[in-house]
């Protein structure tokens, strides 16, 4: 790809950006949130969304020859297959039908060759052979009429690999965050996975947020800033700390840098007493927590062990049993909007999902919840109430420039930002409730290292001036280690152990994996 | 125990009205062989239209409300069929000749329509409709005779501007596919073996394959079966336009014994394999106990004064293949994968609003096509009435047989049609019954209507809602 320039109405996003890749070779592709590297791969697939917008500039080349790509089919064509982040899988089919969709294998029939290829039957048996194929190739052991549905996470996207496998002729695979969803044994064995194809001569595309696979598993590594390319080099010129400094483009330290002032303060402000939480994949069983006022409490643990069905219990997101007392008073677990109401606020880990209105504007959703919960925003005509738009958009602007939230202004849609920017959207809306306690779910998965400090930073900001009470749900122990009081290892849906940020490594480790 | 739970549930819909059509039968008390025989020939009379809703939904297209523009490329060949005096069988391939381009172009339309709007196809579907509902009655009410110059008392409003209320299809239009004899569906049907098994062998020869013996007993069966046909007995059964409802299921119940069969000594003798035979022999058990069934006294009286006209059976019949046949072809699919997903679909290389303009003819053109079926067999054409609930009843039905938005059979679309025209038969009398009043009776009937669409719908938004409420959490 040759110097590739796009607009989104006015809007630069990429300027002159060169990418090369070279059969058998993974190339990292890294860079911040919003640095332009999904437009480039949308670019690369002809997406839809690329030529409805006024196409782009620039010349895509493959084997040194000009080629034009602007539908995804010829993308297939040309030999480009790519392993997309949010699984490109479809429920409700089998796994044979995932691998093989849009590239069935099929017999003439009389009426095809009259009319057309589409009207051949599908040769079922011998699709479901070439799936088992595909899948013993990368070690996958599973049936290949199975539904998708019921596969756990790390499984689907061994699916996704199977069907880009399975595709004759490729010669281009993109790998787009493909960690991000997995458990640490899952990504080891995908990226391995990753090596294996590249050695059969398939040219990878790779693009994460975590360093360290860059330099564990890449060959070269390409650096966006801004819709700009800053440095392509061999991974072993260089190393990480130099490449989180060319993305960022400031010196970093790594995340916050504090030491939490000890708490005197006895009062509780939040309990859990036999705490239980059905959510698919993350179960509570049974937890006993005390909370204090004024602290920053971490919980932590390995995906899939109940962290998350936590605060999703508490604030009645999905269906919980036992007792749960905010400042000493019983939550009402039965009813939506209960937790809201005592001066909880959260932050979900789903941001697309539950966490923000995606048509909506950024200013919606900043005072959205606070309209419903607390009447805020609102002209008071005693029959009826009317949207406060003047009080509503201050608040928007000071929001936007407080938490840095880059956007073209507060009529933007939450949809069109990038991950980083909305989960400052969904932290800022957080806080327009005024919450004596607030429940971060998750606060820095798939942001960059720029918007995560910041957020960060923001939350101790908001701890020490304001005395808030913070509860910190998250995958990454650095980051609940550089900043809570206390911290809670969740394993098997109990509480494994609670410990001071700065006990041992080892015994973190050994209460996450429950002994 | 669960597993009988879980067959309740899925089929709540249907059994519902299932009781509700029992109910209403022990109500009406009506002779069970009236009833009977106005089912059978509604199934005829419908079965193909609701049959032809099944496609969209399986694109993800939801219900096609759109269907009624399918009605109206029907009508508007039935006109000019019927104005240039063509009658019988001969009319009613005219009006298939004439339908099926205008209806393969309003589909086209539609779809494109529906591309623009994707995620409100029903609601669009709806108000398309209407629309072209109104461009339909400026056609028949000024362009005809206003524009175009025709002249016909039978037909055109006496100062010949427009078209009449309701024309006449006795005589010319109607029965045209129904009294068509079976003898001459099995000249045609062998005809059509013959040729494409010749067309096979060609276009094998063509590739360098020479024909397999398949081919051969093809093209030899085909001339000895005619032969058959001149056999006197079976000439005069089969010169006849209806079949006793008896002898018809007696065939389907011996069908089914020689399909059982045939599967055995297949999977048994010929290409021996693990092949479990619990469920042929259940199936034949099954096939005997519904022979004995038919010499019960009460259902043998019903089964004696049932006819069914064979060609539209055949035509609904082969319908059902068709969707079914064309599930498992590569285009069939990927309407699936649309319908599943449109971002998968389209990183796959599918062409989705393609596939979507697509689904869209064949459902346009199959209502199209279910609309003269209708026609002919009703015999009367209201001109500005007949295409207008086409779309709403059709839904019903189909909602009615359990199927939904995002799911839908062949085998809901029959229940369907049998249970919401079973209401319909017998609503008004069960009206007139429970409220003395015949009055009371019509509006029981049109309640039942647009009631069954509103609690269906309702009855599967419940079966997805999951409240999340407190409940006891095993441990």
């Amino acid at each position: 790809m040759k110097d590739i320039s796009k607009e989104y109405f006015g809007n630069p996003v990429l300027k002159n950006v060169t990418l090369q890749v070279k059969p058998g070779e993974i190339h990292a592709l890294v860079g911040e949130n919003g640095a332009g590297k999904s437009t480039l791969m949308n670019i690369l697939f002809g997406m839809p969304v690329i030529h409805g917008s006024g196409g782009f500039a620039g010349q895509v080349e493959i084997n040194g020859a000009p080629v034009t790509i602007d539908a995804p089919h010829k993308a297939i064509d040309f030999g480009i297959g790519m392993v997309h982040q949010d699984f490109m899988l479809i429920p409700g089919f089998t796994v044979t039908e995932n691998i093989k969709v849009g590239r069935e294998i099929s017999c003439p029939t009389l009426l095809s060759q009259i009319f057309s290829k589409e009207l051949e039957t599908l040769d079922l048996e011998q699709m479901a052979a070439d799936a088992r194929r595909a899948l013993r190739e990368i070690g996958l052991n599973i049936e290949e009429y199975v539904l998708v549905a019921g596969l756990p996470v790390g499984y689907k996207q061994f699916v996704e690999i199977a069907r880009e496998i399975d595709k004759t002729g490729i010669k281009l695979l993109v790998f787009d965050e493909p960690t991000a969803v997995l458990t640490e044994s899952e990504a080891e064995r995908l990226l391995k996975l990753m090596e294996l194809i590249a050695k059969k001569g398939i040219g990878i595309i790779f693009i994460t947020h975590r360093l360290g696979e860059v330099m564990h598993y890449a060959h070269s590594v390409s650096i966006l800033r801004d819709g700009e390319l800053i440095m392509r080099t061999a991974v072993k010129d260089t190393s990480m700390v130099k490449i989180a400094e060319l993305m960022i483009g400031r010196k970093t330290e790594k995340y916050v840098d504090s030491v939490p002032n000890q708490l005197e303060s006895v009062e509780i402000a939040l309990s859990l007493q036999d705490f239980h939480v059905d959510m698919p994949g993350e179960m509570v069983r049974g937890i006993d927590l005390d909370i204090r006022q004024g602290e920053i409490f971490g919980i932590g643990g390995l995906a899939g062990q109940g962290k998350l069905g936590i605060a999703n219990g508490i604030m009645g997101l999905c269906r919980s049993q036992g007792k749960v007392f905010v400042w000493g008073r019983e939550l009402n677990l039965g009813r939506l909007g209960a937790a809201l109401a005592s001066g909880i606020a959260f932050v979900s880990e789903d941001r697309r999902g539950i966490g923000l209105l995606l048509d909506q504007s950024i200013e919606h959703n900043l005072v959205f919840s606070a309209i419903h919960v607390q009447e805020e925003f609102l002209i008071n005509l005693k029959l009826f109430k009317l949207y406060h738009r003047r009080k509503a958009r201050k608040h928007a602007l000071k929001m936007i420039e407080l938490l840095d939230i880059r956007c073209t202004g507060p009529a933007q849609k939450a949809g069109s930002l990038s991950g980083g920017n909305q989960q400052k959207v969904c932290l800022a809306r957080a806080l327009t409730l005024n919450p004596k306690i607030l429940i971060v779910s998750e606060p820095t998965r798939g942001i960059d290292i720029g918007a995560k400090k910041l957020v960060l930073e923001y939350l101790l900001e908001l701890n020490r001036q304001q005395g808030m009470t913070i509860i910190i749900i998250s995958s990454e122990l650095v980051e609940l280690r550089s900043l809570c009081h206390r911290i809670a290892i969740i394993a098997d849906g109990k509480v494994a152990k609670i410990l001071q940020p700065d006990a041992p490594d080892a015994e973190f480790g050994l209460a996450m994996s429950g002994s | 125990m669960p597993k009988f739970r879980e067959l309740v549930g899925n089929n709540k819909v249907a059994l519902l009205f299932g009781l509700l059509c029992i109910g209403a039968i022990y109500t009406a008390q009506n002779p069970l062989t009236f009833v009977a025989a106005e089912l059978f020939t509604r199934i005829g009379r419908n079965g193909f239209m609701v049959l032809a809703l099944l496609i969209p939904v399986l694109a993800g297209m939801g219900l096609n409300f759109g269907i009624v523009i399918g009605a109206i490329a029907a009508q508007i060949a039935v006109f000019w069929t019927v104005y240039w005096g063509f009658t019988g069988s001969e009319g009613f391939l005219l009006c298939l000749l004439l339908s099926t381009p205008i209806a393969i172009f309003f589909g086209w339309l539609v779809g494109r329509v529906f591309n623009k709007m994707k995620g409100a196809e029903m609601i669009a579907g709806l108000v398309l409709g209407y629309f072209a509902d109104g461009l339909y009655q400026l056609f028949f009410l000024y362009v005809i005779g206003g524009l175009i110059p025709v002249h016909n008392d039978r037909l055109i409003i006496s100062g010949g501007i427009g078209v009449k209320n309701t024309i006449d299809l006795a005589g010319n239009l109607k029965y045209s596919l129904d009294n068509v004899p079976m003898l001459q569906i099995m000249k045609i049907a062998l005809a059509v073996l013959f040729l494409v098994t010749l067309l096979k062998a060609i276009l094998g020869v063509m590739k360098k394959k020479p024909p397999g013996p398949r081919c051969w007993i093809g093209l030899g069966a085909a001339p000895i079966i005619y032969a058959l046909t001149y056999i006197p007995a079976l000439q005069t059964f089969l010169s006849s336009d209806r079949l006793l409802l008896l002898h018809a299921v007696l065939a389907a119940l011996g069908a089914v014994i020689a399909w059982q069969l045939w599967r055995i000594l297949y999977n048994k003798i010929l290409r021996p394999k693990e092949y479990s035979l619990v469920r042929p022999l259940v199936w034949i058990g099954l096939a005997a106990v519904g022979f004995f069934l038919t010499n019960i006294r009460p259902l043998e009286a019903i089964l004696l004064s049932v006819r069914i006209p064979v060609t539209t059976y055949l035509c609904i019949i082969g319908l059902c293949f068709f969707n079914a046949a064309l599930l498992k072809t590569r285009l069939g699919q990927n309407m699936r994968t649309v319908g599943q997903s449109q971002t998968v679909a389209n990183a796959a290389g599918i062409n989705v609003d393609r596939t979507r303009i697509i689904a869209m003819i064949i459902s346009t053109l199959l209502a199209c096509w279910g609309q003269l079926i209708y026609l002919q067999n009703i015999g009367t054409f209201s001109t500005y009435g007949a295409h207008t609930q086409v779309g709403q009843y059709a839904i019903a039905a189909l909602l009615v047989g359990g199927a939904s938005v995002k799911k839908a059979t062949n085998k809901e679309a029959v229940i369907g049609v049998i249970l919401f025209h079973t209401l319909f038969i017998v609503a008004p009398q069960a009206g007139k019954e429970l409220f003395n009043n015949a009055q009371l009776g019509e509006y029981f009937r049109v309640f039942v209507a647009y009631g069954v669409i509103a609690v269906s719908l309702a009855m599967h938004a419940w079966k997805r809602a999951v409240s999340p409420g407190p409940k006891r959490i095993k441990t």
